[in-house]
This record gives structure tokens, sequence and C-alpha cells, in this order.
């Protein structure tokens, strides 16, 4: 008769999700996927400065990545169930981490040190939010088109020329950026000390990394209404 | 030196506390914070009032007994322990906030001190070594990389005073549990364990309600110890590594 000494071992993957460490390691591979698609969009936004046909070219091929073995727009379609997989199990690990985290710490200090932690570090949780907003506008103003003044499929260059001409429209967009470059600057460095890549002698190098990955990002992004605001693009 | 001390007072851990007013006179700067706290409680029995409570026991910064926050800062201003912190560190006629370790983990059990034995449920979840004790191996036994023996041996100086959980904002034990993963992680001695060490001891940190690490790095500037922030991503990547190695020999 064998003795029955082995443990049931739940999944590694439900041994993920259950740990604190493991929520954090969704959070990091997730924001590392949305920063290597921010790196690749901002730099397709940036064709917008060589004119309407080209603008509109390189959206209209986008479509057609992956041809003739996937249908037309059938890569895209997967890119973006992909990304909104990401974005609700970031945003999910986030709400779940920060419940826990307030629980963790029932009863405040009488005499509060202020905190000592960047700027960046102390806004993840409602620049979080914010981002969740703003890519839910985003996707509203300049994917369906349902918000914006014209909104017209397959002329993105048009559209987002009208769009920047609102004055809100800039407000909105480059306040989100702001937000998304803070949220990178901690959030890049916090991604690599969450899986591990952190160690004292790349400590500095990773956080310089963050900085120049947010400023690059933010600056890339803004690029646009302010060409539009200033007549550059029209 | 004459000072104002603003100390939370809790009889129990099911009556609710406060803070409360204390003035203290002609406190030498050379004296510890503890025994500017015995000067205090001193008074207090002479006037026939219940003396602070507060947990110590070395007094010689190694035991880790001695965590209060004072202003806002575990173990106060400076990078030591509440017991080798002199009052030389504050002015005449300063107004001093002390208060027990805030953590849902680290309950309050009267005055400043707390019930940190949830550190002692993942030390026991993992924070050990499985051999044969006795007498002591002979030193050269088994060779241990000089590199190896410097990180064990930055990491054993963790004293489990809980100040990184008081200073954390999410009350996480991050800080403490890495001290002890990779001080045995790193060693021989401690490889046979090293995958089932991280993986029981981060879930017993998570059942004992500390909560998750937010990068915000409090802790390892609150550490009287110096354990360095990194050492987080150091237990990061063993848990990893446990995860996708699973048990050893599992079928
Ligand atoms: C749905 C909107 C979002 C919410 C609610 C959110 C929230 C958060 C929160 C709370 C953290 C943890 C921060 C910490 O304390 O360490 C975090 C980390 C992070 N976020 Fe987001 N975020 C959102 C969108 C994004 C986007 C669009 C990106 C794209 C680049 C991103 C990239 C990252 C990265 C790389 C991390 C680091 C992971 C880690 O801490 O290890 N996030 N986010
Ligand atoms: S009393 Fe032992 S460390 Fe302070």
């Amino acid at each position: 008769m064998a003795l029955a000494t082995r443990t049931a071992h739940p999944s590694a993957l439900r041994t993920l999700w259950g740990s604190t460490i493991g929520k954090k390691t969704v959070m990091a591979g997730t924001g590392v996927i949305m920063l290597l698609f921010l790196i690749a969009h901002m730099l397709g936004n940036l064709k917008i400065f060589f004119g309407p046909g080209d603008f509109n070219s390189y959206a209209a091929w986008l479509r057609t990545i992956g041809q003739p073995v996937l249908h037309h727009s059938w890569y895209l379609w997967l890119q973006r169930t992909a990304l909104v997989a990401c974005v609700v199990l970031h945003g999910v690990a986030a709400y779940q981490l920060s419940r826990r985290d307030r629980a963790a710490r029932p009863q405040r200090y009488a005499h509060r040190q202020p905190a000592r932690g960047s700027y960046a570090t102390r806004t993840m949780r409602w620049g979080g939010v914010i981002l969740g907003l703003f890519i839910v506008w985003h996707i509203l103003d300049l994917t369906t088109g349902t918000l914006n003044p014209r909104g017209e499929a397959g002329h993105p260059y048009e559209d987002i020329v009208a769009d920047f001409q609102v004055w809100y429209v800039d407000l909105i967009y480059i306040a989100a950026m702001l937000a998304l470059g803070l949220h990178i600057r901690h959030g890049f460095w916090s991604a690599a000390q969450t899986l591990g890549a952190n160690s004292r002698t790349r400590d500095r190098a990773l956080k310089a990394a963050a900085n120049v990955l947010a400023a690059v990002l933010t600056a890339g992004f803004v690029l646009v209404p302010v060409a539009v605001m200033t007549g550059l693009v029209n | 030196m004459n000072l104002t001390l603003r100390i939370w007072r809790q009889r129990s851990s099911e009556q609710a506390g406060a803070m409360t007013t204390y003035e203290v006179r002609d406190i030498s700067p050379d004296m510890s914070f503890l025994e500017m706290l015995d000067v205090l409680n001193e008074e207090l029995i002479l006037r026939g009032e219940d003396p602070v409570a507060f947990d110590h026991d070395c007094r010689e910064g190694i035991c880790g007994a001695c965590g209060m926050v004072i202003n806002g800062q575990a173990h106060g201003p400076e990078r030591t322990t509440t017991c080798q912190l002199h009052m030389r560190h504050f002015q005449d006629g300063d107004t001093i906030d002390v208060e027990p370790w805030r953590a849902a983990a680290f309950p309050v059990v009267r005055d400043l001190v707390v019930d940190r034995s949830a550190f002692d449920r993942v030390i026991g979840a993992g924070g050990y070594i499985t051999a044969p004790t006795g007498s002591a191996p002979e030193a050269h036994a088994t060779p241990v990389p000089k590199e190896a023996a410097d990180t064990a041996f930055e990491h054993a100086e963790c004293i489990g005073c809980g100040a990184c959980v008081a200073a954390c904002p999410n009350g996480s034990a991050m800080l403490f549990t890495s001290a002890k993963v990779v001080h045995l992680n790193s060693l021989p001695q401690g490889a046979p364990e090293r995958e089932s060490r991280v993986l029981g001891m981060v879930a017993a940190m998570d059942e004992q309600g500390f909560g998750g690490c937010t990068n915000t790095g409090e802790c390892a500037t609150a550490c009287p110890k110096g354990i360095p922030l990194p050492s987080i991503a150091a237990m990061n990547r063993e848990y990893l590594r446990a995860l996708r190695k699973g048990a050893p020999g599992r079928v």
C-alpha cells in the first residue's frame, strides 16, 4: 500500500494570482506590454508630420498586417483584444492590491511624515485611474469616432486635426500624457523591481532609463496636439 | 533639556487609545531615547500613574525589541534603533510624538507595545535550514564563495524590529521577508530548501495580513540595519524562479 506522502499543490498560475508578489508580477508584465505598444504607437503618430497621404496610408497599412495569412484587420483585432486584456488585468490587480494595502494599515499615524517617495510614486493609483478614463475617451474619440468632431473612418489625419482644434480636447490629451509620463517614470523601474530584474548595480541605470522613457513618450505624444495648435499640421 | 511628549496610551488591545501629553525636565542630551522614557516612567510611578509600556531588551541595537514611531519616523530621526537614538538629536523645548508601530498584522498590546508574532509565523514558514544541530560544524566543511558570504551576512543583519512594516504606507513585510530569504537562499546550506522557503514565507507573509509592495522605498529608508531596497527585487526573482520550477521532484 502506498503512503499518501504527497500534498496537493495549487497550480503555479493560481499561486501567482493569489499572492501579492504574483499580482504585482501580472501588473508589471501587462504594464510592460502596454509600454511596448505605446512606444510603437507614439512613433506611428509622428508620421503625421509627413502629411495626410503618408499618415492615412500608414493607418490603412495597419489593417493589412498579417495578410494573406490573416484576413483584413484580423491582426488589429488580435492586438486590441490583447491590449484590453492587459488593461483589465492591470486594473483589477491594482484595485485588489490597493484594497489589501489599505486594510494592512488601518490606523494612520497621528504625526504624519511628509512622504519621501517621488510625486510619480505617490500618484500611481489615481494617475492610473486617470489613464483608464483617458483610454475609454481616446477609443471613443479616435477609434470609433463617436466623440470626434469629424469622425470619418479611414481619415485619421483629418480627424486628428479636427480634434486638436478644440481647446478642451488639447487640455484633456496633454493632461493625460503628463499623467502617463508620471506613471511610467515610477512604473518602468517598479516593473524591473517586481520582475526581479533590479539589483544594486542596475538601480541607477533603471531609474535613468525610466526617466528617459517617460520624457520621450510624453514629448512624442504631446508633439501632435502642439503641432495642430500651432498650425504646423493642418 | 525640557521636552513635551505626546505619547500613545492604550490600556489594552480591546480599549481605545489616545495621544497623551507629558512634560519631562532636565533630560541629558547623552541619554538614549529609552532612558528618557525611563525618566518619565519613574515620575509617573511616583505620581501613582501607570508607566508607559514599551518593548526593550538589549538596549544595544541588536535584539530589535524597541520599536516605536517617533515624530512619524520608525525609530526616530536617525538611522538606528530607538535604544541607540540619543536625545542630542532633539532640541530643548521640542514636542515629540511617540506612537506604536501601526499595521493590521501588529496589533497593539498596550501603549507602545505591539504583538510582532506575525514575523515569527513568517520565519516558521521557511526562515531556517533543516539540518541536524549540535556542535558547530567545522567552518571549512562547506565552502562558501566570498560574494555569497557577504550577501548572506548583510541580510543576516536584520533584527526583525518591524521598522520596515511600520514605515511602509501599505504595512508590507516585503523587506523583512526578503532579508531572510536572501540570507538563506544565497548560502549552500540554504540550497536544498531554496524553492519551498521562498514560496512558504511569501504565502505566510500574505496570510498574516501584511500589505503588498508598491516600491515606495520607505522600508529601506527606515531600516536601522540598512537592508537595501533591491533585496526585494532579489526575493521577487527567487519567488518567480521557484514558481517556474515548481516543487522539486513534482510529478
Ligand atoms: C487602467 C488604467 C491603469 C491603472 C488603474 C494603473 C494603475 C497602476 C498601479 C496602481 C500600479 C502600481 C504602482 C505601484 O505602486 O508600484 C501600476 C503600475 C504600473 N503601470 Fe499602471 N495603471 C494603468 C494603466 C497603465 C498603462 C496604460 C500603462 C502603460 C504603459 C501602465 C504601466 C504600468 C507599469 C509598467 C507599472 C509597473 C508595475 C509594477 O509596479 O511592478 N499602466 N499601475
Ligand atoms: S532594545 Fe534591543 S534593539 Fe533596541
